[in-house]
């Protein structure tokens, strides 16, 4: 029996877009200061999974709770309060590239009406800077920059808020090996210099077993098995077997 | 040949792009106001196209003036040039020329820019950062259209008919006073008012249509240039049918 406080519950969510069933009675919980990886196919719904967690798409059916508030009943100005305190990183950053990385850094605090101060704002943004180890990049525009380093600004914009969960869309796709053991590294600081709990898409089977406490397998729609890494790897389900051999 | 699939998907454009527009009103009238981004949004919309359209007005004005002129000299109405001239630049081609290149150079723009905050997930990135993308971004672009277009046509038309007045002059000896003078005693209000709040609606226009296609801009770097493409398309197509719809209207309204 799990004891800890769930910071998103997701019950029987189900998700289509005409006859594409992409999400199909899917259920998932995240506890508080864990770090879970959902592991699917490219192309299984894993996006679509957390995009309806944070509200940027309505589910069909299903209930989904995160840090108490159901998602799909909340007004666009609930639904703002709640998503000032998840993070979202983007699979493709999203940064804004009319906007300097300050500017990119500084959006959501502005935006959010949080009436901070400028000298508040420059003390936020040399903080995630230097968390995510870029101080020196903060008046370059987002095209100056390699995959790796526009991964980690888009990390430090999200962290700037200081949120209490924060979802990663496929941090590690798309960079070399390198960079992404170091993007891995850095998910496990920013976890424990910030006490987030973490939700972790993925297809990547380095970063499952370098970053993850819980592993849930995204198949078909369905939350098919959870576990540890180790759990997982031992089974001999042929539909598991395939993503660990 | 079937040509009703493609029919069908006609209307249902036309379906979406009056939605997106019944979108803009519902949205542009609530707060919150994004004041200083529609300024912004105003200044880069009018200053990227203020060369180009004082380019292309300068020469219609003049190269118009010297077409007209063998069959003004033929007819022997060499005098009216300036009357001629100017009112059809100010009810028509000022208009009609500058929305096009607006349409060409904003459209297009707007359509490239929100395409590509599309697929690169910049506009759902704006939405989880407490911003209403389409207020921000929508709104505040086709306002900016909307506002600026017109003033680019005054000046358009102010440059169109120097021009004019420098192909008079490589005939004969005009002084720009008398220029004016005749330019002035020629137009009337009808003329010039109807053809000034038609320039809203094409500005307008041209806002919405790039927006919208931005807006809707599908999977992949492909998928903006196409946005793009057919902003520039469709704000001309619909630039055009405004104006039939306008003169009618102006027609009814300034019974002559
Ligand atoms: N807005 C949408 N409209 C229609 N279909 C969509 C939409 N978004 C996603 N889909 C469909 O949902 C399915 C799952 O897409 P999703 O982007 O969630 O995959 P993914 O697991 O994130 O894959 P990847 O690893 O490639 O990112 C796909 O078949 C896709 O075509
Ligand atoms: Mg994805």
């Amino acid at each position: 029996m799990e004891t800890r406080e769930a910071v998103i519950i997701v019950e029987n969510l189900c998700k289509a877009f005409g006859d594409n069933v992409v999400l199909d009675h899917f259920n998932l919980t995240l506890y508080k200061g864990e770090n879970l990886v959902v592991l699917g196919k490219s192309g299984s719904g894993k996006s679509v999974l957390i995009k309806c967690i944070i509200g940027l798409l309505r589910p069909d059916s299903g209930r989904i709770e995160v840090l108490g508030e159901n998602v799909p009943e909340l007004s666009y100005s609930q639904l703002d309060q709640l998503r000032a305190r998840v993070g979202f990183l983007f699979q493709s950053n999203a940064l804004y590239d009319s906007m300097t990385v300050r500017e990119n850094l500084e959006f959501p605090l502005r935006r959010h009406w949080l009436k901070v101060e400028q000298k508040e704002v420059d003390a936020l943004v040399h903080e995630v800077l230097e968390s995510v180890g870029l101080e020196h990049t903060a008046d370059m525009m987002p095209a100056e920059l390699s995959g790796g380093m526009r991964k980690r600004i888009a990390l430090a914009r999200t962290l700037i808020l200081k949120p209490a969960i924060i979802l990663y869309d496929e941090p590690t796709t798309g960079l070399d090996p390198i960079t992404g053991m170091e993007i891995i590294e850095l998910i496990k600081q920013v976890q424990q210099r910030y006490q987030t709990s973490a939700l972790v898409i993925s297809h990547d089977m380095k970063l499952a077993q370098t970053a993850s406490e819980r592993i849930a397998m995204l198949i078909e729609g369905k939350c098919y098995a959870t576990g540890t890494y180790r759990e997982l790897a031992a089974s001999t389900d042929p539909n598991l077997r395939a993503f660990f051999d | 040949m079937n040509l009703f699939p493609k029919n069908r998907a006609f209307l249902a454009e036309i379906g979406n792009l009056a939605r997106f527009t019944a979108r803009f009103f519902r949205e542009a009238f609530r707060p919150r106001y994004e004041i200083s981004e529609l300024i912004r949004q105003c200044f880069i919309i009018g200053y990227k196209s203020l060369s180009l359209v004082g380019l292309t007005a300068f020469i219609m004005g003049l190269v118009l003036t010297m077409q007209l002129r063998p069959s003004m000299v033929h007819y022997g109405v060499e005098a009216k040039i300036p009357a001629m001239v100017c009112i059809a630049i100010i009810r028509e081609i000022g208009p009609v020329i500058t929305a096009l290149i607006f349409a060409g150079k904003i459209g297009s723009s707007i359509g490239a820019e929100l395409g590509s905050m599309r697929v690169t997930e910049q506009i759902d990135a704006m939405e989880v950062s407490g911003t209403n993308p389409f207020k921000y971004l929508v709104v505040t672009r086709t306002l900016a259209a909307t506002l600026m277009l017109p003033v680019l046509v005054v000046l358009a038309d102010a440059i169109s008919l120097y021009g004019s007045y420098l192909g008079v002059n490589i005939y004969s000896v005009l002084s720009l006073r008398l220029f004016i003078a005749q330019v002035i005693e020629n137009l009337a209000y009808y003329d010039a008012i109807p053809a000034f709040v038609k320039t809203f609606f094409f500005g307008f226009a041209v806002g919405i249509v790039g927006c919208f296609k931005g807006y809707y801009s599908t999977k992949g770097t492909e998928g903006v240039g196409r946005s793009a493409n057919s902003a520039v398309v469709m704000a001309s197509v619909v630039i055009f049918i405004l104006d039939l719809l306008a003169v009618q209207v102006t027609e009814l309204i300034w019974d002559y």
